[in-house]
């Protein structure tokens, strides 16, 4: 990877960072509402990930903490911002909200809410992929939590069983929202929970996104070259609340700082600052930047953008003018 | 014309659709290999392979979700569950997903997933498997829930299902495989919208859907005979969305509305309809409009008792007889 590759990917994961901190202070403006669950902590994951396969070409879905893994996918981060703003404008016209974002010509198909209810999705992907025969793959991110509903022992091992080109991440933060994973799950390691469907795992640190792109383009590979599943485990924590009405009441300030610096875009801008590529100046200014495009562009459009109708409010409950032959 | 089985008409449904279509495919437990508990696939996993006539493991709601992922890629799964009952094992994946997904889109994403599910109480299965649901299926905004009570709708209401955008809940029935009745030959397509009126009539309008379309139509050749009432029968067949305005087109000519299901009343069928009539058409009734349904009781497995928990033809005809005070 060449140096403008590497700052870009920088540029990246700092964008997602200001992003998101740029969400909180709408939110606290009442600009956004509903649920609201921010990536801080773990942008290497997502774009580290997803560096390695082809976004716009592979399908992705994931969760509620959703709107780093759209932009990445190619979603319009105005378009993130303005559906955040519950504006017509918005990826999802308003309808989706946060945890909903969708952006089908960007193959980003969508956050869900309900936790574990995408794996079975992302293995449906993986089985149109498979009947249609192009050489796209399914990719899934979770968290650690997901991991204890049934869905995933069930689509691990239906996937396994159709031979599916899948690819499940797992982001382990280490809490399903307010509980340790030591609390509520036996086995610790998420990866080793695959073996008994015989789907290849790893694990891998979640926090260097030299270490992701290393472990995810292997992944990647092994699923679209072999047309199989493979589940990957990013170690990885964040540094925020679980959602914005998070007490943090469950970890101490100790493991949150310890975790900050592990921060993984510290980690990249030292490395990057080490081999000559990158100056303090050059982040500050980086840094300006994005915070002036978030605010001058991206959450401008959000404030302009207009409302969705009340007179719209119906729409898209059924596919308007869908076929219906029987009045042929 | 040709006379089939209520389990063969969806087998030719299936066959024809999967021949025209390479993107459609079904699953299920036991539908390949096995051919179907109720035999509505039978011979096509030999015919398609297992790449589309796939047996699944016992997972409702995964399965379920594979069929909803691979629709929003424009595949067309129909998805049978082996009975009603488990498909609340599959609810999370079909009310959270299949049926929210293009409204939450802002209309980007389709879902073109089919779900055919055998309804109903047959014969002893006790009460985990004698389940009615279609209060539920009918309460999930961006379904489409239909029910066929003949062979000509089994097929049609499937042929339908399948080239519709939107993702169709199709209750079957149990006791209904075997029934027999006139298929046409040539291929056709029943509506997922409105009523279809089974039996004319003037004295009042008997709603029924699925098998209580057969008590209905039974209590109504009685009351012609016995009573000389003639009662129109309307075959509601799409209980989501319902046909408001055919039903109460069908009240503003007879005036009496009786309601037939086979469900507890509580938050059914019945109550939906009367509530239309009373949002449509209540001046037009000449009698408050009465539901004939099942017992508020989980399905007892004794013989005696099952019977006595489910409505017939013979309530049917005695609820008539009350509300014209004959």
């Amino acid at each position: 990877m060449d140096a403008t590759d590497q700052k870009r990917l920088l540029r990246e994961m700092l964008f997602a960072r200001r992003f998101e901190e740029r969400c909180a202070e709408a939110y606290q403006e009442r600009q956004i509402g509903g649920f609201l669950h921010l990536y801080p902590g773990q942008e290497a994951c997502a774009i580290g990930v997803l560096e390695k396969a082809r976004p716009g070409h592979d399908y992705v879905i994931t969760g509620y903490r959703d709107h780093i893994h759209a932009i990445k996918s190619g979603m319009d981060p105005k378009a993130a911002m303005a559906e955040l703003y519950g504006k017509e404008t918005g990826c999802s016209r308003g309808r989706g909200g946060s945890m909903h974002l969708f952006d089908p010509t960007c193959r980003f198909m969508g956050g869900y809410a309900l936790v574990g209810g995408p794996f079975p999705l992302a293995a449906g992907f993986a089985k149109a992929i498979q009947m249609k025969g192009g050489d796209e793959i399914a990719i899934c991110f979770l968290g650690d939590g997901a991991n204890n509903q049934g869905t995933f022992h069930e689509t691990m091992n239906m996937a396994s069983l159709w031979q599916l080109p899948v690819l499940f991440v797992c982001e382990n933060n280490l809490y399903g929202i307010g509980t340790a994973i030591e609390r509520a799950t036996v086995e610790t390691s998420q990866y080793l929970r695959v073996a008994p469907y015989k789907i290849p795992a790893s694990q891998c640190d979640g926090q260097d996104i030299d270490v992701v792109m290393s472990e995810a383009e292997k992944a990647v590979t092994h699923v679209r070259e072999k047309r199989q599943p493979y589940f990957l485990e990013l170690m990885t924590y964040r540094l925020r609340g679980h959602s914005m009405s998070d007490s943090g009441a469950y970890r101490s300030r100790d493991e949150v700082e310890q975790w900050a610096r592990r921060d993984p875009i510290s980690i990249y801008r030292a490395r990057l600052e080490a081999a000559n590529i990158l100056a303090e100046e050059d982040f500050q200014k980086m840094d300006t930047d994005i915070q002036n495009e978030i605010e001058n562009e991206i959450v401008r459009f959000a404030m302009e953008s207009p409302e969705p109708r009340v007179e719209d409010l119906e729409r898209y409950v059924y596919v308007d003018g869908g076929p219906k032959p029987w009045l042929k | 014309m040709a006379e089939m089985m209520y389990w063969q008409a969806i087998l030719r449904a299936h066959d024809e659709e999967m021949a025209r279509d390479p993107l459609v495919f079904a699953m299920g437990e036991d539908i390949g290999v096995a051919g179907g508990t109720y035999k509505a696939t039978t011979g096509l996993f030999a015919k398609y392979g297992e790449q589309r006539v796939i047996d699944t493991p016992i997972s409702e709601n995964s399965y379920t979700g594979i069929g909803v992922g691979a629709a929003m890629l424009g595949c067309r799964p129909i998805v049978e569950i082996m009975s009603v009952n488990f498909a609340w094992l599959a609810m999370d994946q079909l009310m959270n997903n299949a049926a929210k997904v293009h409204y939450m889109s802002g209309g980007r994403i389709r879902c073109p997933f089919v779900m055919r599910v055998p309804g109903g109480t047959a014969h002893q299965l006790g009460a985990q498997h004698s389940a009615r649901m279609e209060k539920v299926f009918m309460g999930i905004s961006g379904l489409r829930v239909v029910t066929p009570s003949t062979p000509r709708d089994a097929y049609g209401l499937l042929k339908s299902a399948v080239r519709c955008d939107d993702p169709v809940v199709i209750i079957e029935h149990e006791s209904m495989y075997n029934l027999k009745g006139e298929v046409p030959e040539s291929e056709f397509f029943t509506p997922l919208e409105g009523c279809e009126t089974v039996r004319p009539g003037t004295d009042l309008t008997i709603f029924a859907y699925n098998i209580s379309v057969h008590w209905a139509l039974e209590a109504a050749g009685r009351l012609s005979r016995e009573l000389g009432i003639e009662a129109e029968v309307v075959d509601l067949r799409a209980l989501k969305p319902l046909d408001r305005a055919g039903i109460a087109a069908s009240v503003r000519r007879t005036h009496r509305a009786l309601v037939v299901e086979e469900d507890e009343a509580p938050v059914g069928v019945g109550s939906e309809v009367i509530a239309i009539l009373n949002e449509e058409c209540f001046f037009d009734l000449d009698a408050a409009p009465v539901r004939v349904h099942a017992r508020d009781v989980p399905i007892p497995y004794n013989r005696q008792l099952e019977k006595a928990s489910i409505p017939n033809a013979g309530e049917v005809f005695a609820a008539a007889r009350r509300i014209l005070g004959k």
